[in-house]
């Protein structure tokens, strides 16, 4: 089905007056082994607001889904919180019982992971477990509780809800797994909705209909969304504001289109010519070649002094050797961890 | 059917792969337990490498894509049809006789930590295609050939007393690409070999590839989902879809002036840095998904999911031909120089 | 689906490579393989230390307790049986006949199953069919009553039993290394080597192989210790070794009818059986840790 229905302008983003539906201040989180902890995210502050789709981008060992884990109080064994705090609403998490995360999650903050069969059990029927929140958590009856699940089903685009209520989730296709994890996810109403990679086990067709369906509930739903993903071409879809993560650490945030069009860190400017679609502007092979990042993403038990991606980067000089810079503001919203962002903004623009 | 060639252009050197008429897949017990059903999940294909070239196949799961590349290399023997490598017919030729063409016709998979034994050093990865070819490479020149492999695909010589958990993804796969280079291949089959790596060092793999093409004229079936990488690799391209070639021709042709509907809501829906929240809507979003290789629909197999399907779709199978003096060949009714299959506003 | 998500978030360091330590044996291991040892040297040097003479009685000194002092001065420390025999050098003598036949037995028992499960693995098709199905049947048959079979038709001796027990014991190692191969033969590496246009027996040793010893090797510290019962088992039914030689099962045996009077002399050697049988699994169990850390979880 076709969700590109038509829809009204976007209204104009909230001001970032108002308290963010949920924050991070100054999040480290560390794998401890023994007495030791490899710092893995180092230092993150994010705000999301409702109405609005923050992209965190970064590859692999980026610390992207650590963070994003740490918003719904679930790292993995091993992981741990090692400073910094997690806001729900306004409110401090850092006191929180399992119990309160239990409710916190669904209600307040949920989750669309990337592998819809892993997050589906498979041995209940799919309307089931859509239905279960509603009969758990909020003790409707199974007739009322099977109503609104097949409501949401319909929602999000599942042809033929009634019928497909018993289905296993084996039954279902990949895209439409995602839709029921997505009405899992959104049944309760959250204010927040994390989105790890929720396109990247799906092809290229179902993937824009799975783009259009987050993107029509975020609408409607007036929803503040953390979308995570390695793939920047995805998050243009979706996103308004975007955060790009290196080794740990923001290194450049901002006004998506804005940081698209003339990055100020010299790994964004990397990350973004690094693509096929810079070095072939026409069609077909331009017989161009392409521009990588030389290099590889540090080792977090040995990391580079100074600037993360000195190694890496093009720019680099003493300086960057010697300092880690931090994340400040460049005005127009954005912000860059960069000693030499004014050179990188002029070497886009020339 | 007859195999095109496309844009044969006048330096051509020939061609190195020539696939007719292939079907491939699986078997599944029958009906009731007796015998077993075969599901072509490649339903007959016809195809071309050119030598010292890349032919790009883009499609998405299910396609066929994958079990194109196994059966290409004697991994799952087809069920209908010839491929022709070398002068011989790899389809048809007895075990002992496709061992020995293996040589000239290498692949590089998908995940090097899973397609390359961990137990090994990367030097006897590298090396082990002249234990099983011996002649290649003698045995007291070995040491040395794989330090040239090494540095020829960016390592350095040492790093061929390491095991492969000691290295990158990236730098494992340039491990695999050597230990294909070492057979000194005529054609590489690439199978999704860049979709495992972040971009930055894709990028890297793709210089690396587009480098070893210009320097040792080997030619790549190059497999991927991802269309700006096939885009940007390849000279010629296949479009599949459930198990066959709906668009055939050079890059410049099937990504420049797609013609047939897949390929227009394909390429319409890649997700590019320029696309904005506000500028989603108005591409081809396609409705359902790809229906199952063992039932496949009537006709036209993509007739299910099309935006142009008439009963004409589900009586006749459309040939991939050239229509309409296009350039490259459509499997498609309606396609014609006139853009027909433009999708509705 | 072609697309391989972006690896987990970053490796624990307890996973990586050249990580912080190595893993090391816990102190029950060692306390295992210290039985162990013990009962190696026992087996090697014990008969030359206190010589086992089987057919020597000495009816003055029948049914001393342990500890109790002999007419030669000699202290038998773990009492004499009823014709006066030292339990010691009997159990020392019977180690050396559990140490051959549980060791002959899974030499010999698991490199016919190595063979008949990495060809039924590997292969596949009928090869597995028909190797499959020979295994099933002797799976379905009780192990004991075959071993009776074997044993009556043979006659005692220790060749015998250990051709019984590999008889009876190959199936389960060639079930093990067929399930590793099976599951070896699927991965993309052997793929790898086939497209390179290596052979079978390239693939099979250099590939499939060793990714089977090690299930083969936590089998085999299973075996060891089941193979000492079912030896012990078959001597205290009078089915295993010959009369001439000791065995700890037969041991037990010959101590029934004076477990009222003294109890030691079928104790002592169901002890040293249950220690080593116990130190086996211990060590057994620390060595697949070591191998493997994710079994612990």
């Amino acid at each position: 089905m076709t969700i590109s229905a038509p829809h009204p302008a976007p209204a104009p983003p909230p001001g970032p007056a108002g308290e963010p539906a949920a924050e991070l201040r100054d999040v480290h989180i560390g794998f401890r082994s023994g007495r030791h902890v490899t710092p893995v995210v180092r230092g993150i502050s994010l705000a999301l607001r409702r109405g609005r789709v923050l992209a965190l981008v970064g590859e692999s060992g980026s610390g992207k889904s650590l963070t994003s884990l740490a918003l719904i109080g679930l790292l993995p064994p091993g992981a741990e919180l090692t400073a910094g705090s997690v806001r729900l609403g306004g409110e401090d998490t850092g006191g929180f019982s399992a119990r309160r995360w239990r409710e916190a999650r669904g209600g307040r903050v949920a989750m669309v992971f990337q592998d819809p069969m892993a997050a589906l059990n498979p041995g209940f029927p799919v309307g089931w477990q859509i239905a279960e929140p509603f009969r758990r958590r909020l003790g409707l009856g199974r007739r009322e509780a099977r109503e609104r699940a097949v409501a949401l089903m319909r929602e999000v685009g599942i042809a033929d809800a009634p019928a497909r209520f018993g289905d296993h989730p084996h039954e279902f296709s990949g895209g439409m797994r995602q839709r029921a994890v997505i009405a899992m996810a959104l049944a309760l109403e959250p204010a927040v909705l994390l989105a790890d990679e929720p396109t990247t086990a799906l092809d290229v067709t179902v993937q824009a209909q799975i783009l259009d369906l987050l993107a029509q509930r975020q609408r409607e739903d007036d929803l503040a969304t953390l979308l995570v993903s390695h793939d920047l071409g995805v998050v243009a879809r979706l996103a308004q504001d975007i955060a790009v993560m290196y080794a740990g650490r923001i290194v450049e945030q901002g006004p998506l289109d804005a940081v698209y069009t003339r990055p100020a860190h010299p790994y964004t400017l990397g990350l973004l010519e690094a693509m096929p679609e810079a070095a072939d502007p026409g069609e077909g092979n331009s017989g161009g070649r392409l521009k990588p990042i030389p290099g590889v993403p540090p080792d977090p038990r040995r990391p580079p002094g100074g600037c993360a991606f000195h190694p890496r980067c093009p720019f680099a000089t003493d300086l960057c050797r010697a300092e880690d810079p931090p994340l400040i503001e460049i005005g127009g919203g954005r912000a860059t961890a960069c000693h030499h962002s004014d050179q990188v903004l002029t070497e886009e623009s020339a | 059917m007859t195999v095109t060639e496309p844009g044969a252009a006048p330096e051509d050197t020939g061609t190195v792969l020539k696939v007719s008429g292939l079907e491939a897949g699986y078997e599944r017990p029958g009906r009731h337990g007796f015998g077993r059903t075969r599901v072509p999940v490649v339903a007959g294909i016809d195809l071309a490498v050119r030598a010292g070239r890349t032919l790009g196949v883009v499609g998405e799961s299910g396609c066929g894509k994958s079990t194109l590349a196994r059966a290409i290399v004697g991994l799952r023997p087809p069920f209908a049809g010839t491929i022709e490598f070398a002068g011989a017919d790899l389809a048809a030729a007895p075990p002992r006789r496709r061992r020995r063409l293996s040589r000239d016709l290498q692949m590089v998979f998908q995940d090097p930590y899973t397609s390359l034994n961990p137990r090994m050093t990367v030097a006897a990865v590298i090396a082990e295609g002249w234990s099983v070819h011996p002649g290649i490479v003698p045995r007291d020149r070995r040491d040395a050939e794989v330090a040239r492999l090494l540095e020829l695909v960016g390592l350095r010589a040492d790093h061929g007393g390491r095991r492969l958990h000691e290295l990158s993804g990236g730098q494992c796969q340039r491990v695999a690409i050597a230990r294909a280079l070492a057979l000194r291949p005529r054609l590489i089959v690439c199978d999704e070999a860049v979709s495992a790596l972040d971009v930055s060092v894709r990028a890297q793999i793709l210089n690396l590839l587009a480098d070893l093409q210009a320097e040792l004229d080997v030619a790549y079936l190059f497999i991927s989902h991802d269309l700006d990488v096939v885009r940007h690799i390849s000279h010629d391209v296949a479009v599949m879809y459930l198990g066959t070639v709906v668009e055939y021709g050079t890059a410049a042709d099937v990504f420049g002036d797609p013609q047939h509907p897949y390929t227009r809501a394909l390429l319409s829906a890649a997700p590019s840095v320029h696309d904005r929240p506000e500028s989603a809507a108005g591409g081809i979003v396609l409705t359902g998904e790809v229906p199952s290789p063992a039932a496949p629909p009537s006709g036209c197999r993509f007739r299910t999911r099309c935006y142009m399907a008439t009963d004409a779709c589900a009586a006749d199978v459309p040939a991939l031909e050239p229509r309409d003096g296009l350039p490259q060949s459509v499997a498609c009714h309606f396609a014609d120089s006139a853009g027909s299959t433009a999708p509705p506003p | 689906m072609s697309t391989i998500a972006p690896a987990p978030p970053v490796p624990a360091p307890a996973t990586a490579s050249g990580g912080t330590g190595r893993r090391r044996l816990p102190a029950i291991a060692w306390v295992g393989l210290a039985v162990l040892a013990l009962f190696v040297l026992a087996a090697l040097a014990g008969p030359l230390l206190r010589p086992y003479d089987p057919v020597a009685t000495d009816l003055p000194h029948r049914l001393l307790a342990p500890g109790a002092r002999l007419g030669d001065g000699s202290v038998a420390w773990l009492g004499t049986d009823q014709v006066g025999r030292d339990m010691l050098a009997t159990l020392l003598a019977g180690s050396r006949v559990s140490l051959v036949v549980a060791l002959a037995t899974v030499v010999i028992g698991g490199a016919v199953g190595l063979v008949a499960g990495l060809a039924a693995g590997y292969f596949g098709g009928w090869t597995d069919t028909v190797l499959s199905r020979i295994g099933d049947v002797q799976l379905a048959f009780p192990s004991i009553l075959l071993a009776i079979l074997i044993a009556g038709v043979l006659g005692p001796s220790i060749t015998n039993i250990v051709i019984t027990l590999a008889v009876t014991r190959w199936v389960i190692f060639a079930r093990v290394v067929r399930a590793s191969a099976l599951a070896t033969r699927e991965l993309e590496f052997v793929d790898s080597a086939r497209v390179l246009g290596a052979g079978h027996l390239r693939i099979l040793f250099r590939h499939v192989l060793p990714n089977c010893w090690q299930p083969l090797l936590v089998a085999t510290t299973v075996q060891i210790g089941l193979t000492m019962v079912a030896e012990a088992s078959l001597s205290f039914l009078g089915l295993g070794i010959p009369p001439d030689a000791a065995s700890w099962g037969a041991t037990v045996s010959a101590g029934r009818d004076y477990l009222g009077s003294a109890w030691w002399i079928s104790t002592m050697p169901a002890l040293a059986l249950a220690a080593v049988v116990t130190a086996v699994g211990v060590v057994g169990d620390a060595f697949r840790d070591l191998a493997d850390p994710r079994a612990q979880l």
